[in-house]
This record gives structure tokens, sequence and C-alpha cells, in this order.
């Protein structure tokens, strides 16, 4: 029944893990969003929403961490940007802000002294850094150095490919002049 | 990428949509945009479909609706390029959830994927299943995951390894299956895969009890060892973070030993000193080590008692919190309430500083320390601590006064030594915060006023008192003009001076002058009027010169815009024409006193283990709290108003609330089960209270064999009416039924079918609901225990949406039976459920249960937690 099932949810909330991560800016947009647990589209809007209006509205020498529907927000604000992560109560709220930073730092060393608009334009790069950070909402590598290797590989596999793509097209273009 | 699409590039539309300076213009960039891309989904140019995707993530991240792109990430995921599938997965991830159908298409792709021969592919396979595999797909995918982890690149190995985390979450009969490919990761040097390795063990710790048991054998000696020597590495730039060796790994391990180590003496031992070292030795000036120590504590706190550490944590926790980083300051409130279980002394030490923390500006730290105080309190501190909440009440944030007021008044309510404090605390957050208080807290304090005798003159002038200066706090004022109706007498004569006091001059007049000007003021609601509407009646009988005045102003009442307000200004108006040299102060004599133990039950809404109430002679009336039952027990519209005195028109008050109930309990159906009804009626009887005893029981049964009616068999009934044997067959969820029936019958037998019997428990209780748990066992199996929840809204607002959820430790299997309802009325409306736990560890270990409760009240979402610790032993 759907009492089953709910208590499935349940246990699955108890584990302690990185339920989303959330990056908006001071001015409310949505920079990034990532949800390692299940939400509908519409609960993932009232999250934002609600969240982004409690965060936005916190005077500036607060403690990091929110109380928030059972749950704990954990949010530091870099420049104009604030990462927030949302886990369980009996997470460790300290361990998650080293991570949250441990995240700008990438971004950082990719984009040399990240701003939001590098986040704006190259969202998905963000994106594909996250993912080699986190999987099913926890800690995936406690190197810097790593990540940035293993990302810079993939997007040499990329590059590689347009050049081919191109080097095609030009073949294309020039048999077709 | 394709040189003749004409479509515009990610970055342009990125750009329109930043230059938009409306929301209306937005929309419009956007419904363009969106209209390209479906036409250019159509046209099926695979050259468009990465173009395509990266625009509508954006667009899915500013909100809109995206749901038409699913299908293009399917289809890049199934092209072969590399680029494709990295857009692809990435939009899979972003667009869909593990709840739609349309990701059941990629299984296919996934397991291709796993198996392909670049690295990089696999490894976007593995992260894409990792984060949003359902339980149907990770079925599917476990055998290729579970290969990976042995996987020649650890790239691949930890990704493995989360994604089986993942897996193991889903579907935990697959635990088995990863504890040999998980023990090896343990062994790793890679810091990578040794964080993901400790991360799939945890999981599968908390997930099986196999796994615990050969972790806890085979790892921890190896665990311990890993600590030790990250611990004690020499400075390793790659992982160093503010000075320690990366802390992402420590607090896994420390994470994963409180496991092995909880229930376990032996392994505890083991872990002991590199837990002391990682407790003196780690650096706390910078978060990082913090953290750790923070993780620290709390393996210390878990796993068998070594008290020498405990003594090295609380001092730990004693440092944070009075750390001047407010982080720090909040984990540390968050664990001493943990570390309270064990050292209550230690905690207390640190009282004045937590105290400070209620104070604290952010309000993260207010709440964590509130709580604290709360678990803190005890009767020898309780005046001290009462004192200081309150004085903070005077200055805290408007905001935070409701959730303060609140547990003072539970505080009070509790641990009050005496009355005259009580009181005395009641008045003074009535009158700092009384519009926060609730409904069932200012009853409770009438109750305790009825009760107290030689405090009513005292009372009814500190009331006097206070309304003079707060007389903008609502239920301050309804507690005054209460007490100055009842009390008025005492008030102006000075009656029961207590040597605390000083005498004060009240004149006639001046507590009329406080009713009038309750009952004129715009913002008083209908309650506070209907209430001082009752009080000057009565008034006009205590204070006979100044009657005229009180009519006039009860008269003035006729023109309210509040029809019941209209109705009862005409009716007292012609009670006090027309009996005006009768005597017919009976009529507005004093309240009986309140029963204290009926109120709380009432209050409650549920039904006592005892039966205390009936064994009381003394009639008692529980209506006097509020205004309009009153009324209609005064029965305005009779005749016969003089031959009525109070204690019959309680029978009839009675008879009406018995007639309602009847009526819809014998209307309910099957489905609804009727014990419940029949316990509300019993409830009611033994509330209002009969001469005796025996008559009581008798009525009692009636109700209940006419209630039963629906779901019981008449034999059941007619033995049930004879009440010589209660222990009858009646079914298992009647429990509550069971232990009246107990208290009534001459011989209080409980041996029944159902071996031992298990006194009922109150589960859990918050200031709006109350959960209760009868419980019963079927014969021949006692590790089974059926539990009855009934939870009862307390609360004056109703409860839709109701969902309650529970969660065992593994040792435990819980079953969910629906709710009886998801809706709980106000005061006092009850939905039951039954539970059914099994225990496997029957006679070593007790029942032990979180839960979580989510309803919707007045349209806000409400959420409740809790744990439930206090089941009766031997379930």
């Amino acid at each position: 029944g759907t009492d089953d099932h709910s208590s499935d949810l349940f246990w699955e909330s108890r584990i302690n893990m990185i339920h989303f991560v959330l990056l908006v800016s001071r001015q409310g947009k949505v920079r990034l969003t990532k949800w390692y647990s299940p939400y509908t589209q519409k609960e993932r809007s009232k999250v934002i929403r609600e969240l982004s209006g409690v965060i936005l509205n916190r005077g500036p020498k607060l403690c990091n961490f929110i109380e928030w529907r059972g749950y704990k927000v954990v949010y530091k604000r870099y420049a104009s940007l604030y990462f927030c992560m949302c886990i369980d109560e009996a997470d460790n709220e300290l361990e998650v802000l080293e991570i949250i930073h441990h995240y700008v730092e990438i971004l950082d060393r990719y984009f040399g002294s990240v701003c939001e608009l590098d986040l704006i334009f190259n969202f998905h790069k963000a994106y594909y850094i996250l993912d080699e950070l986190l999987i099913a909402g926890e800690l995936q590598e406690s190197s810097k150095k790593t990540v940035a290797r293993i990302i810079s590989a993939q997007d040499q596999l990329v590059e590689a490919a347009k050049e081919e793509a191109s080097s095609i097209s030009n073949i294309i273009a020039q048999a077709t002049k | 990428m394709n040189p003749f699409s004409s479509s515009t590039r990610l970055r342009d539309m990125i750009r329109s949509i930043r230059a938009c300076k409306t929301a209306a213009e937005e929309r419009g960039v956007v419904r363009k945009e969106c209209a390209d891309i479906r036409a250019s989904i159509n046209e099926n140019d695979p050259h468009d479909r990465h173009r395509n995707l990266a625009k509508l993530m954006f667009i899915h991240m500013l909100g809109y609706p995206t749901h038409f792109g699913q299908m293009e990430c399917l289809k890049l995921i199934a092209s072969p390029g590399f680029p494709e599938k990295r857009i692809g997965y990435l939009g899979l991830m972003l667009l869909l959830d593990e709840r739609q159908e349309v990701l059941m298409l990629v299984t296919n792709s996934l397991k291709q994927d796993l198996n392909h021969t670049n690295q990089y592919v696999v490894g976007l396979a593995l992260c894409a299943l990792g984060n949003i595999c359902s339980a149907e797909m990770a079925r599917d995918l476990a055998p290729e995951v579970e290969r990976l982890i042995q996987f020649r690149d650890p790239n691949i190995r930890k990704k493995a390894a989360l994604c089986s985390t993942r897996i193991v979450r889903k579907v935990p009969d697959l635990a088995e299956n990863f504890i040999n490919a998980a023990s090896s990761l343990l062994k790793e040097k890679h810091h990578g895969v040794l964080i993901t390795g400790v991360q799939l063990c945890y999981e599968l710790c908390t997930i099986n009890d196999e796994a615990l048991e050969f972790f806890r054998k085979k790892c921890t000696e190896g665990l311990i060892k890993t600590l030790r020597d990250i611990t004690n590495s020499a400075y390793q730039p790659e992982y160093d973070v503010a000075g320690i060796t990366d802390p992402f790994l420590h607090i896994r391990l420390l994470k994963l030993l409180r496991v092995l180590g909880h229930g376990d003496a032996d392994a505890s031992d083991l872990m002991t000193d590199i837990l002391a070292q990682v407790a003196t030795k780690t650096e706390s000036n910078k978060n990082a080590g913090n953290a750790v120590l923070y993780e620290c504590v709390e393996t210390i706190m878990a796993i068998e008692d070594t008290s020498s550490l405990r003594v090295l944590a609380i001092n730990i926790l004693g440092r944070f919190l009075s750390n001047r980083d407010n982080n720090i300051r909040y984990v540390a409130l968050n664990m001493l309430m943990k570390a309270i279980a064990f050292d209550d002394q230690a905690v207390q030490r640190h009282r004045v500083t937590i105290l400070e923390c209620v104070k604290d500006p952010d309000a993260s730290i207010r709440k964590r320390a509130l709580e604290l105080v709360s678990l803190l309190v005890n009767e020898n501190n309780v005046k001290q601590l009462t004192k200081e909440l309150i004085d903070y009440l005077e200055i805290s944030d408007e905001d935070f006064k409701e959730d303060l007021s609140a547990k003072i008044c539970s505080i009070v309510e509790k641990f009050s030594p005496e009355k005259i404090w009580y009181i005395d605390q009641m008045l003074k957050v009535l009158s700092e915060a009384g519009k926060f208080v609730k409904d069932d807290v200012w009853h409770a304090l009438i109750v305790v006023i009825t009760n107290a005798s030689e405090l009513h003159g005292y009372t009814v002038r500190a009331l006097y008192k206070a309304f003079l200066t707060y007389s903008e706090q609502e239920t301050l004022v309804r507690v005054a003009i209460w007490c100055i109706g009842e009390y008025g007498d005492l008030l102006v004569n000075n009656v029961g001076m207590l040597g605390i006091e000083d005498p004060i001059t009240v004149t006639e007049c001046d507590a009329v002058d406080v009713i009038v000007d309750a009952i004129t003021r715009h913002n008083s609601d209908m309650t506070t009027k209907a209430m001082a509407l009752v009080a000057l009646l009565k008034l006009s009988s205590r204070f006979p010169s100044i009657s005229e005045r009180i009519k006039d102003v009860i008269l003035k009442q006729k023109g309210s815009l509040l029809l019941e307000m209209q109705q009862r200004a005409i009716e007292f108006n012609s009670i006090v024409e027309r009996h005006k040299n009768i005597r017919w102060s009976s009529l507005v004599e004093r309240m009986p006193v309140l029963d204290e133990a009926t109120f709380n039950v009432r209050r409650a809404g549920s039904l006592p283990a005892s039966v205390s109430t009936m064994a009381k002679p003394s009639v008692s009336i529980p209506n006097g709290v509020s205004a309009a039952p009153l009324v209609d027990l005064l029965d305005l519209g009779s005749d016969d108003i003089l031959a009525a005195p109070s204690s019959s028109s309680g029978a009839d008050f009675l008879q009406d609330l018995l007639g309602v109930d009847l009526g819809s309990s014998s209307a309910q159906s099957g489905a609804t089960p009727a014990p419940k009804a029949s316990t509300d009626l019993l409830l009611d009887i033994l509330s209002i209270g009969t001469p005796s005893p025996a008559q009581n029981s008798t009525s009692a049964i009636d109700l209940l064999s006419t209630a039963d009616m629906n779901n019981n068999s008449s034999t059941a009934l007619d033995t049930l009416s004879s009440s010589a044997q209660p222990h009858i067959a009646t079914t298992a969820s009647a429990g509550g039924m069971f232990d009246l029936l107990d208290g009534l019958s001459p011989s209080p037998s409980k041996e029944a079918t159902n071996g031992p019997a298990y006194p009922p428990i109150v589960a859990y209780e918050s200031s709006s609901l109350k959960i209760e748990f009868t419980f019963s066992k079927p014969s021949g199996n006692p590790q089974t225990t059926n539990v009855e929840a009934t939870f009862i809204n307390i609360s004056p607002n109703t409860f839709t949406d109701f969902v309650f959820q529970a969660a065992v430790p593994k040792f435990l299997q819980l079953h969910l039976d629906p709710a009886s309802s998801n809706t709980l009325p106000a005061n006092g409306g009850k939905v039951t459920q039954n539970l059914r736990v099994t225990n496997s560890q029957h006679g070593k270990k007790s029942l032990v249960m979180r839960m979580r409760i989510g309803y919707k009240m007045n349209g806000k979402d409400v959420l409740e937690e809790g744990q439930i610790n206090n089941f009766p032993r031997g379930l």
C-alpha cells in the first residue's frame, strides 16, 4: 500500500546523504540544482522558492545552518552566490561546509577565479564538475587535482570530437562549393 | 555544431534572456526558444540535439516546463559519440527523476555504456545510474556495477562504489552481493576509492546484519590502522585541508567505526586508542578540524561504554559551546542533546552558557538551545530556569515569542512545585506573550485556578493588575474577565489576602470597567466578547448596586454584528429584567470546581490508563471554560430556569452530547473501528461524573454494546453487559477498551488469550498532537507485536493530509496498515492506524522507533519528528 511506500521513503531520508544541491544568486536566480532524492518538479520549485527566501533574508553573521522541514540546509555565500546543500538532521554540518568549499575551490581552479557569469554561460561545466565530486548524494573524491584531471580528460574528448566534426564539415563544404 | 543550423547558439539565448527587463519579456523569449526547439526536435536533425538539450537545461533551471525534451536525452545517450552522451546523461539527470516511466527506456543504453570500451563513457553511465536509478533499474544493472567495483581504473572503481550505495539503498536485498567487493576496496591507497569504499561498507552495515558482522570481524583492525596512518601522515598537499590530511576520509572512517563499535564491546575496545588520539590531537582552530572532532565525538558517544573517552567528548563539546564561531556553537548544542542521555550532570554544568544561547540573535541557535534547555529542566532548577526564560520573553523578538512561550508553559506545567508559583508564571507568560498562547494552555490555567480556592482572591487581583498594563494580550484578557466574573466580589473586598500582597483599592465600577473595556474593544474576538457577556451577567448579581449600569452594557450588545452576541444579550437582559426581585443567584453562582484529571484527559483527547475520575463522588461539569456551553447549560430559552439546578441541566448537556456522538458512531460503516467511538463515549460519561460508580459502569457497558453493534457478535455483547468477565474474545484492537473495563470490573483480570498485557503508552506528545500506542501480541508468536496507534489532534485546528511514517532499526521489521483517515478534526479528533512490529531480538532488545508525521494545518505543512523509546519492556 501507499503507507509501505512512504515508510521506504522515510528510510531513505534517514540515510545520511546530501538530498540536493542548490546554487542561488543574491537576486534569487537559480544557477544550479541537483537532486539526489526524488522530488517532483512541483516540489522542486517549492523547495527552491522557500529556501531562497529564507537564506537570502538571513543576516550575515549568523550560523550557516537552517533547520527546515525536518532537514538541515547548510549554505555558504561566495561573492554573489549562495551554495546550499540539504542534509539529514543527524549529518555532520561542518563537513558539508567543507564539501561546499571543496567544490568552490575546484570551480575556481577550473575557470580561473570563478565568477557568477562563468557559471551562467558554462552552467553545464559546473554540473560536470559536481558530477565528479558527488554521486548518490555522497562524496566521490577528496583530491581537487584528481577531479581537475578527469574533467580535463573529458573536455579533451569533446574537443577532439568537435575538431573531427568540423574537419568533416569542411570537407563537405569544400565538396559542395 | 551544425554549420547549417538556423537556430541561435546557447550563448546567444542566455544573453537575450539575461537582457530581458521584465518577467513577461523573459517569458516571451523563452516561449520563442521553446517553439524553435520543438520544431527542431520534430525535424529530428541529430546535429541540433546537443544544442537543443543544452538550451532546454538552461530553460529548465529558470523554472519553465521542459518535459518535451526528455526523449532527446535518450537519443543523445544512444548516440555513439562522447560529447552527445555527456550532455545526454546530464539532461537525463536534470530533466527526469526516478519516478518517470521514460527512465526505464534508458536501461538498455546504460547497460551498453557500462560495458563500453571508453572508461569515461562507463563513468557517465555509472554517475547517471548512481544519481537517479529506480529500484527496477538497480535490480537490472546490479551485476554490471558489482563487476565494475573491481575495474582496473580507480575512477571507475570509486564511481561503481557510490553507484552500489544507491543500488543497495533502493534494493536492500542486493546488499549481500556487494559485501566481498566492498571489503576489497578498504585496502586501497587511492583516496577517492577508499572514501567511496568506506561509504559503501557503511551503507551495507546499516542495511544488512551479516555485512555488519562480516566487516566487524574482518575489517575493524584494518580500518583503525588506516585511520591511524592518515592521522599521523606527513603533510600531503593534495589532500591537506587546514593542516589536516583528508578530513573527508577521516570522517568516513570514524562513521564506519561508529557502526562497527556500536553494540560490540570488543570492537569498541579496539578503537579506544585511536579515538582518543583523534580527540586530543586534532587541530581545532579551523572548520575542517572541528568537523573531524565533531564526528569523533559522535562516534565516542555511540560505541560501547568507555567512560574516559566520554569525558573527553563532553570536554570537546564544552569547548565548542564557548567558541565564538556560531557554527561550532550550533553543533555543540545539537550534540549536547544526545550527550544528556548518558551524562546529564556534565551537560547541566553548561546550563548558564546554554541559556545564553537561547538569547542568541541567530534563530537556528536559539531554537536548538531552547530544545536543549527544556531537556535540562528538573524539579531542582525549574524555578531558576523559568525565571531566566520569562525574563528573556520580555525582550525577545516577536517571531520567537511563540516558540518560547509554548516551551515555558510546558516546562511550568510539567515541573511546577506549587500552584501559586504556577499561576504566577502563567500570568507572566500571558502578560508578555498572551497572544501566542494556545487555547488548551489558558484553559488549563483556569482549571487550576478553580481548584486553588485559597488563591482565588490573590489570582483575581493579580489578573486585574496585569490587565491594566497588558490589556492587548487576548488570552490574558480572557482569563482576567473569566476570573473577575467568577470572583469579582473577592477582588473588590480584598478577600483572602496573602502576606505577600499589597492591598489594592478596586471599586465595583473598576471591576466592571475591565469587562466593559474587553467587550467594547473593536479588536476583541468573539470568544472574548462572549466570555465578557457571561461575566457581566454574573457580576450583575455580585454587584447589585451597579446592576443598572451592567444592564445597559448588556443591552448595547443587542446591536452587535455577531448573531450569537445579539441573542445572548437579549436573553441575559431578560434574565436581569424578569428576575430582578427573585433569588436567581443559583444561575450565576460560581462555577463548581473543574475537575483537573478530567480536563487533562479531555485536553489530551484520550483515555487515561487509570479511571480515577469515576471514583470521585464530586459532581463536576467540565464546561466552565468557554462561554457558549455554559449558556446552553443554563438553558435560557425554557421556562423552568428556576427549577433547573446546574447538576440536572448537566445531565441534559450530557444527553445532547451522547445523542450526537451515538448518532455519528452508529452511522459509521464497519470500516471505522467502533471501539474508538465507544471509548469517546465512555470518556464523556466519566468526565461528567455520576453519583455512584456502579451506575456508571452499567451505563458504560450499555453504551459499549450499542456502539459495538457494527462489528461484534451479539454473544460478546451479552457477556460484556453482564460485566462479570471483561476478558472476552474481543478483537485485539479494542485494547483501550479492555483497560477501562478492567478498571470497572470488580475483579480485574488482565489474563486474556493474549498472554501478558502491556500498558499503553503515550508515544509522543507535542503542543498540537498526541500519539498513544496500545499493544497486543498475537498468540503463539512472541516476536510480533500489534500496535494500535491513536493520533489525537489536541490543537484547535483541523489537520488534513495526515501521514504517519515510522522507521525501525534493522533487528525490527515494521508493517503499517493504512490509517483510518487522513483528516483529524480539531480539538481531540482522532485517527487510528495499526502497526505490526516483529522483533528478531525478542527478549534481548526492546522496541524502538523513529517517526515522522506530516500534515497540513491552516494550509501550512507541518512536520513533527520524534523517537519512541518508552515501549514497554519485553515486546
